[in-house]
């Protein structure tokens, strides 16, 4: 077993991955390397294919070439060490459940087969809420919560598994700046406690600030690596082409801290 | 004819015990085809159950009702599959795989019906009767047939039961969890077909689709957890089967299948007006009320503005001018706010017109709103 490890230093080790809906390539021939205890994040224009690339790693979108190995081994075989956020839009929030119940989601597969969820269970859910401060809405309907709420609702989802890497699909997408700045000290803590955490994150102003790693996509790889290496106006610029008036505005504030 | 009389007949019994099999069954099964948006499913699968009764009665000859149920079951499964498999490699959307599926099958039903009543065969009398039910037909054979498949089912979803949430709420999470999301998504889609299997005597081809959805959907305004809904749209689906069947006795012999279909509706209407939080009229109440609330509150504030447009915090506004500005609905709003101690009437009894005025509570309460509303908080 141990002799098929490929590339066991590496938290995420991709590998000349494609993925395309009919004929068109949504992800083109990609190779990337996330180490161990950082938190990265994958940036790049609107269809660049930053939720297919995390949804390709996990399973969720076959791709026609490539592989992928997270600590060497590849996802089906380390699936529950592995901690997924999915985009909050993707469920239907009026599904009748509770805030605790979905957190309990993220223990249905260690639980295995004909097993319901007993007191443990609950109980290591209510921890997980109490972690995104959300054990005052334990008993709620999922549909009488806030998007920055459901948000901490799905993180808690995530935390329940006590993975080694977790990968985020867009988490501070529509959250009000007191669930963004939560949800961002709860990452940091998971990186400080020497886990991996990718996420997908759309805005640049505030990558430099929350992240030590970053992947710029937009089919292909534009630039990987050290935020600080990364994140240079040409590389952006070679990403996000057209979309001059965002750009303009988060150089202008990268060079005015930088002066 | 008396409860017990009633309760002894052979027929009453049987037409009971299936009507009561197939709440349950529809009930749960349902419930999970409505949280899937998968409602129309239920429609798909019993008019595709059409051709399947026919090739069962061609293949055996006889009208058996386990050979044709048996065709039932083939034919409604095979159409289910080809509406996942429509909708997951093509570029059609589920509506319009649901559609092309359910009028093909229904069609070819329909052409092998004529076909088996030209043959001038006298085992198929009354084959037809599956279009619209025939409640009464109903064998204790058919009932062990009903009560199998019902308790197979129900056995399923109790074994399975987080599975099947997750692959209800969010299949991308069930995948990594490693739970078998398109395993799961069929075989919940194959039960719908045999829930469509155990109403066909009852109710008919036709009309098993609101027996799927209606329960679920009744059952649904009421709950808000998956745990509650899925009983509750049992009980539902029971409540109506069994109505359904005595509305029938009672009615010298008015059709079941469509009485249970109009119980388990008006089920349905009810829940949709009065269930508590999700109800019509719950909610309609919820905002007049909250618009009355406002009203009060704009003649208060507009009391606040004259008085300190005066200079005057005990200032006297006429009722004829604040009627002016808010129309003569300020009358109901002034009196509760009187109740409420915020407003006073002038103390000159046989002053005319009257004349109202901020009390010191008034005044408090109308700074609290402005401010409330400067800040855009919530001002309740």
């Amino acid at each position: 077993m141990s002799t098929d490890l490929h590339e066991p230093d590496l938290a995420l080790h991709v590998e000349d991955l494609t993925v395309s809906y009919h004929a068109k390539p949504v992800l083109w021939d990609i190779d990337f390397d996330i180490p161990p205890g950082v938190m990265a994040a994958i940036v790049g224009p609107n269809g660049a294919g930053k939720s297919t690339l995390i949804k390709s790693v996990l399973g969720l979108a076959p791709p026609i070439a490539g592989h992928v190995t997270l600590f060497g081994r590849p996802y089906k075989a380390i699936r529950k060490r592995v901690g997924y956020v999915p985009q909050r839009s993707s469920v239907d929030w009026d599904f009748p459940t509770t805030a605790l119940d979905v957190v309990t989601m993220g223990l249905y597969g260690q639980l295995g087969w004909c097993r319901w969820p007993g007191r443990r269970e609950r109980a290591r859910a209510m921890d997980a809420l109490e972690q995104v401060g959300m054990q005052a809405f334990a008993q709620r309907q999922i549909s009488q919560l806030s998007g920055g709420q459901q948000q901490r609702v799905f993180l808690a989802r995530a935390l329940i598994q006590n993975a080694d890497i977790y990968f985020l699909d867009e988490p501070m997408a529509g959250v009000d700046a007191p669930t963004e700045r939560a949800i961002v000290n709860i990452l940091r803590t998971l990186r400080d406690a020497g886990k991996t955490v990718i996420v997908v994150h759309h805005d640049l102003q505030t990558v430099r600030s929350y992240f030590d790693w970053m992947l710029i996509l937009n089919v292909r790889v534009i630039a990987q690596g050290p935020v600080e290496e990364v994140y240079t106006a040409e590389n952006l610029k070679r990403a996000y082409g057209g979309q001059i008036a965002l750009l303009d505005s988060v150089l202008a504030s990268d060079t005015g801290a930088k002066s | 004819m008396t409860l017990m009389a009633l309760l002894g007949d052979y027929t009453l019994q049987n037409v009971a015990l299936g009507a009561l099999f197939l709440g349950l069954i529809s009930g749960v099964l349902g419930s999970f085809a409505v949280l899937r948006k998968q409602s129309l499913l239920g429609d798909t699968l019993s008019h595709a159950a059409l051709p399947g009764i026919c090739l069962g009665f061609i293949v055996t000859g006889a009208r058996h009702m386990g050979s044709l149920l048996l065709g039932a079951l083939f034919t409604g499964t095979l159409a289910a599959l080809l509406v996942m498999a429509l909708t997951r490699y093509s570029r059609l959307k589920t509506d319009a795989a649901l559609g092309i599926v359910l009028s093909t099958f229904f069609a070819l039903g329909v052409v092998l019906l004529s076909y088996i009543q030209g043959t001038g065969n006298a085992a198929q009398g009354g084959l037809d009767a599956f279009l619209f039910g025939q409640a009464a037909a109903t064998l204790r054979s058919d009932l062990w047939v009903m009560a199998a498949i019902t308790a197979i089912a129900l056995i399923l979803v109790g074994l399975c039961w987080k599975e099947f949430k997750l692959v209800c709420f969010d299949p991308g999470f069930a995948s990594t969890q490693g739970l078998p999301v398109l395993l799961l998504e069929t075989v919940l889609t194959v039960m719908i077909a045999l829930a469509v299997v155990v109403g066909l005597q009852m109710v008919g081809v036709v009309l098993m689709a609101a027996m799927i959805i209606a329960p679920a959907v009744a059952a649904r305004q009421w709950s808000r957890r998956l745990e509650v809904m899925v009983p509750l749209a049992a009980v539902f689906g029971m409540v109506a089967g069994l109505s359904g069947a005595l509305a029938s006795t009672l009615g010298r012999g008015l059709a079941t299948g469509p009485l249970i279909i109009i119980v388990v509706s008006l089920l349905v209407m009810a829940s949709l007006l009065f269930a508590p939080g999700r109800g019509l009229v719950w909610s309609w109440l919820l905002r007049v009320r909250q618009r009355r609330e406002l009203h009060h509150q704009h003649v208060l504030t507009t009391l606040h503005r004259l008085a300190s447009r005066h200079d005057d915090h005990a200032f006297y506004a006429e009722q004829g001018l604040l009627e002016g500005v808010h129309g003569t609905a300020v009358r109901p709003a002034l009196k509760v706010l009187a109740q409420r101690g915020m407003v006073t009437l002038s103390t000159q009894a046989s002053r005319q017109p009257r004349y109202w005025q901020l009390t010191l509570e008034g005044q408090q309460e109308a700074e609290r709103i402005l401010m409330a509303v400067e800040q855009g908080g919530a001002s309740s």
